[in-house]
């Protein structure tokens, strides 16, 4: 994997994630960010699909994408574990030899990324805000560092595949199209070693009907929201916008939302046309999970709260005064004053 | 059991506003702020402390970092670890995660056989969360991810809880392994001063690259498969338009703005 013999390697790929026959949006958001990149590379998108029982997910793959898909078929494979998956992908890589390889910033990708990364020697970046190709034809890999303080574009020069993780929500998914590409079956061989460890039990936690990172409007709550009665305030605005509910690490800590609604460096990238954050302070660690929306609101006591630096509209004001008239004057279509909204 | 426990010293995040960038070298100037254990470290520390009392054995910790860490692994003796080991060396500095697991590797070789290692998802300032898995790679054994609970050590096997996005799942994996672990696993006990008067008796251990017989060109900045390019501090300011008042005449002004954003 020496500079010389660098051009050999070509094609970006795609780590298809899927769990029980459903295909990752970040997966598919990645595929979106690949042609984006091929455009510039003048190279072909791949899919590698690992699964048992999967070959109809390479429709969507194709439609989302991708001009080829790698198929990894059998029963060994049926559920993600580190070993298996690891061995078809390593051995797939150096056979195959692509220059590119992106992976979602998933708790699987997180863990198969880094495993395969090792074993074929290459370097990998880790939860990417951005991809490009530059000059040279190299990928550029946006991370940030210090709680998002600093970013930082990492690059891998003297070795291939350039790898990549994403987190989901920094890309947006395109549209499927009606596109030809072909599937192209990989041999499954795993020796007896791989299999040690195995999966005893999965236990599905329901997901909510809209996540944060899906929603077109956001409505995030933060450590001024002070208690558990007063965070039903953050929801019922939520609910009048159909958006969804997010928060910052205090309401994780309180228990007031779960860990797939924190918006942040170590939570969620979003990226809705509306968010309005209430009660938050707007340290970085969290405003970099928010920078790409598009509308921004904050509502905050504090009139030297962080997050008006980051805000399209700043509203000093007592949450507790504000949020209940807004949900009315949502309700009812007002917009004049002279409303009567008590 | 001879546990390991993997620490990476970081800047520490209260005094995070005072990095700079020098615009010239693009270095980041860091000097002056003080490294500290990371609240993954500690957690992950606590557990095979924790492991220790249960099942007998020993903790060592162990940290690829500059001298100035010596502290932090002082903090993990007070907490009460057995011993620390401080890999150490010029040669070190610029590593990427692949540099950093194969120096951490090595060390763990040279502490002899070991039962479990553990370390943090991720640390509090490169947060790759890389560094576990390719540890375990290059030590060749098996790693588990995002670990919120160790359920049971039986047998040489290790029943554990991995988080994931959809819900969690147990894994039965046999020793020896590593794990990484996540928040939710346990809450870090504090130092005591009987910890910190003993800690000054109990050994730390300090290698370099010659002592861990690895070669420059894989370590560091020139054995990292990846390097950093431009690096800045994003601006992420917008022009907020200020309103304060009468919530009822605010809300009016608040409903147009989202209305104009969602039409």
């Amino acid at each position: 994997m020496s500079k010389d013999n660098l051009a050999e390697w070509k094609g970006i790929w795609v780590f298809a994630e899927q769990e029980e026959g459903c295909l990752s949006e970040a997966s598919l958001e990645l595929l979106s960010a690949a042609r984006l990149l091929s455009e510039k590379r003048r190279t072909r998108v791949s899919a590698v699909l690992l699964g048992h029982g999967v070959q109809a997910l390479s429709d969507p793959l194709v439609a989302h994408g991708a001009d080829r898909v790698w198929l990894a078929d059998h029963p060994v494979l049926e559920k993600y574990s580190t070993l298996p998956y690891t061995r078809v992908i390593a051995n797939l890589i150096l056979a195959q030899k692509p220059d590119i390889f992106l992976l979602p910033a998933t708790s699987l990708g997180s863990d198969l990324a880094p495993r395969v990364a090792a074993r074929v020697y290459t370097g990998l970046s880790a939860h990417c805000t951005n991809l490009d190709i530059n000059e040279q034809g190299e990928l550029m890999q946006v991370v940030p560092a210090f709680g998002g303080k600093v970013m930082a574009t990492i690059l891998c020069q003297k070795h291939r595949p350039q790898m990549a993780t994403v987190r989901p929500g920094v890309f947006r998914k395109r549209p499927p199209q009606s596109r030809e590409g072909g599937v192209e079956r990989v041999p499954v061989e795993i020796p007896a070693e791989d299999l040690k460890q195995k999966v005893i039990d999965v236990h599905w936690e329901r997901r909510p009907a809209q996540t944060v990172e899906e929603a077109e409007v956001v409505v995030a709550g933060g450590a001024g929201i002070g208690n558990a009665e007063d965070w039903k305030w953050v929801e019922r605005l939520a609910g009048v916008l159909n958006g969804a509910v997010g928060g910052t690490r205090p309401p994780l800590d309180e228990g007031w939302i779960s860990e797939g609604q924190m918006i942040g460096q170590s939570g969620k990238t979003i990226r809705p046309k509306l968010y309005i954050g209430i009660g938050i302070s707007g340290v970085i660690q969290h405003t970099v999970g928010i920078q790409d929306a598009k509308v921004i609101i904050a509502i905050n006591k504090d009139p030297k709260a962080a997050l008006f630096q980051t805000a399209d509209l700043g509203v000093v004001a007592d949450f507790k005064a504000i949020v209940p008239l807004l949900i009315e004057g949502l309700n009812k279509g007002a917009l004049s004053p002279k409303r009567d909204l008590v | 059991m001879n546990i390991v426990v993997c620490l990476k010293p970081a800047p520490d995040p209260k005094r995070w506003d005072s990095i700079q960038l020098d615009p010239v070298t693009k270095a980041l100037q860091r000097q002056g702020i003080p490294s500290v254990l990371g609240p993954l470290d500690k957690r992950a520390l606590e557990e095979g402390l924790r492991i220790k009392e249960k099942q007998g054995g020993k903790v060592a910790v162990i940290a690829m970092a500059p001298p100035s860490a010596k502290d932090n692994l002082v903090e993990a003796l007070a907490m009460g670890a057995d011993e620390g080991y401080l890999l150490t060396d010029r040669a070190f500095a610029g590593s990427d995660t692949w540099a950093t697991s194969l120096v951490l590797a090595r060390g763990i070789r040279k502490l002899g056989l070991f039962d479990l290692i553990l370390c943090g998802s991720y640390s509090l300032d490169g947060s790759t969360g890389h560094v576990g898995a390719q540890l375990a790679e290059f030590l060749g054994i098996l790693n588990v991810s995002q670990v919120a609970a160790v359920e049971k050590i039986e047998g040489g096997t290790l029943r554990t809880k991995s988080l994931m996005e959809s819900g969690y799942r147990i894994l039965q994996t046999p020793l020896p392994a590593l794990i990484a672990v996540t928040r939710e696993i346990n809450m870090p006990r504090f130092t005591s001063l009987f910890g910190v008067i003993e800690a000054e008796s109990k050994p730390l251990v300090t290698w370099e690259a010659k002592d861990l017989g690895i070669s420059p060109d894989d370590i560091g900045f020139h054995g990292s498969p990846t390097q950093t390019g431009d690096v800045f501090l994003p601006e992420m300011t917008r022009k907020a338009e200020m309103i304060s008042g009468e919530p009822e005449e605010m809300v009016p002004e608040i409903i147009r703005k989202i209305r104009r954003a969602l039409g």
